[in-house]
């Protein structure tokens, strides 16, 4: 059963074209296209419905206990009011999920996981936690916008005060509606995540729309955005048969911890994760083999048109960390396109 | 949606201008590059290659995906549209102007539909 987030009547009325993703109907995209949400978000601001997203809560004596051996990530010297990414891995080192983790509290965490995930995600955790915890899928508590874009910060700031740091919340209210508001997001751009009660959604949405400086985005630039900022997405750059070294994210990984997955993850010949400037004509995208002087070296993981950097870029997962400026080829369907290893990320905004 | 009375349609999306009895100009559909969003690639057909009616000739490639194009008619590849090979966004802006290919001796073009018909095809699509 496909489900709707509390602005689906605000999706169709934008004309957003509805599809079906990991079970909720949305917005690929607004009549103004793809590239336009793209650029908005690059140049101004733009507004996404990530409501989607699950949501689960770690509270007790245990929690931190918990997360530290369930997820890749040390939360131990994580400060009330910050926020840090993980990853939660099978035994072998395959990934579960990637997510982020709030603290609320000393003994408080908020954990965000992607949509597809979330049953799979809350019946892993259910299955590991241990001690003095109470834990809670509270997805449906929630709904959560995406503010994203260089004004987003003048945009939201009529509204109320915003967490200052990358990677910081506050729990505040906008227009009289609870919320939290934190630096954070999935489009490599400044920009802010809001959670808020269903019901004040459609409220919170429209009024920051209000705004003419703000256009609504949908998943189509959601997923070029991330890609160009080179940022892994589940069931692309990791899944259950890779593990979070071999797609670059050490810094998210702390093997001198004790945690479900280092062993796993240690026992592993590790592949890499390279990013492709396409240097041919044509259009990479993911699920394409990788050629190096003729020998299959691996294959695409996402793959499109960067509507900022005009270009075709792909990332792909690969048997050696190759140099930036290695030649290689794509084989998309039947025909070898070639490319260069490029440094990852391909766009980094300016500080 | 915009469908020009003078031109003839594909099931498959693509519009047919006949410039004399055997040769005409194939484009996509305003409904085609709407369904498609963004173009950012054209990979246009080779001139002289034979085109035969319901098979693949090219493609075309959005940010999402990659499409097909079919030739809606059979016959011979006589000009191919270079102009979209930097410019693939001409599609979007402007479906009806932006032809991909020219083709000369044309057969098999008994089954083409007119607006009418065709705007019954995508309004079924539609629902």
């Amino acid at each position: 059963m496909t489900l709707k987030t509390p602005l689906y009547e605000e999706h169709v009325a934008l004309k957003g074209r509805i599809v079906d993703f990991a079970g909720y109907f949305l917005p690929v995209q607004y009549p103004g296209g793809v590239i336009q949400e793209h650029m908005a978000v690059r140049e101004k601001a733009g507004l996404f419905d990530v409501s989607h997203m699950g949501e689960v809560a770690f509270k007790g004596k245990d929690a931190l206990k918990n997360l530290n051996y369930i997820l890749t990530n040390d939360y131990t010297n994580l400060k009330i009011g910050r926020v840090r990414y993980g990853v939660m891995c099978y035994e072998d080192g395959g990934c579960v999920d990637d997510l982020i983790v709030y603290r609320m509290a000393e003994d408080e965490f908020f954990v965000v996981v992607n949509a597809s995930n979330r049953m799979k995600d809350v019946a892993w955790m259910k299955e590991h936690i241990t001690g003095e915890v109470e834990f809670k899928d509270v997805s449906d508590e929630y709904a959560q916008l995406a503010l994203q874009g260089p004004l987003s910060g003048d945009i939201l700031g009529q509204y109320t005060e915003l967490p200052q740091k990358y990677y910081s919340f506050i729990t505040t209210q906008i227009l009289g509606k609870d919320v939290i508001v934190s630096q954070t997001g999935y489009t490599g751009e400044y920009g802010f995540e809001i959670y808020c009660k269903p019901e004040d959604a459609p409220f919170l949405w429209n009024e920051i729309l209000k705004d003419e400086r703000v256009i609504p985005c949908g998943l189509g630039a959601r997923d070029t955005l991330r890609l160009e900022a080179s940022m892994p997405l589940y069931g692309h750059e990791m899944d259950e048969t890779v593990s979070p070294l071999e797609t670059g994210l050490d810094f998210g990984v702390k093997m001198n911890k004790e945690f479900i997955g280092r062993e796993g993850i240690a026992a592993r010949k590790n592949r890499h994760r390279i990013g492709i400037k396409v240097t041919g004509r044509g259009i990479v995208r993911e699920h394409c083999d990788v050629y190096l002087n003729g020998q299959k070296i691996g294959h695409t993981t996402s793959g499109t048109f960067l509507p900022y950097l005009k270009g075709a870029y792909a990332m792909a997962l690969v048997d050696e960390a190759y140099e930036p400026g290695t030649v290689v080829e794509a084989d998309v369907r039947g025909r070898k396109i070639e490319g260069v290893v490029t440094v990852l990320p391909f766009y980094k905004k300016e500080k | 949606m915009n469908t020009p009375k003078e031109l003839k349609y594909s099931k498959t999306h693509e519009w047919v201008r006949f410039t004399s009895d055997t040769e005409c100009e194939v484009g996509l559909t305003d409904f085609a590059q709407d369904a498609l969003g963004d173009l950012v690639f054209v990979n246009l057909p080779e001139e002289g290659a034979e085109a035969v009616k319901d098979e693949t000739i090219c493609d075309v490639e959005s940010v999402k995906a990659v499409s097909d194009v079919y030739s809606p008619v059979s016959g011979t590849v006589c000009a191919v549209n270079e102009e979209l090979l930097d410019s693939p966004e001409l599609i979007n802006n402007d479906p009806y102007g932006a032809w991909l290919f020219k083709l000369k001796d044309v057969s098999d073009a008994e089954d083409l539909l007119d607006a009418e018909a065709y705007e019954k095809v995508c309004e079924e699509e539609e629902h």
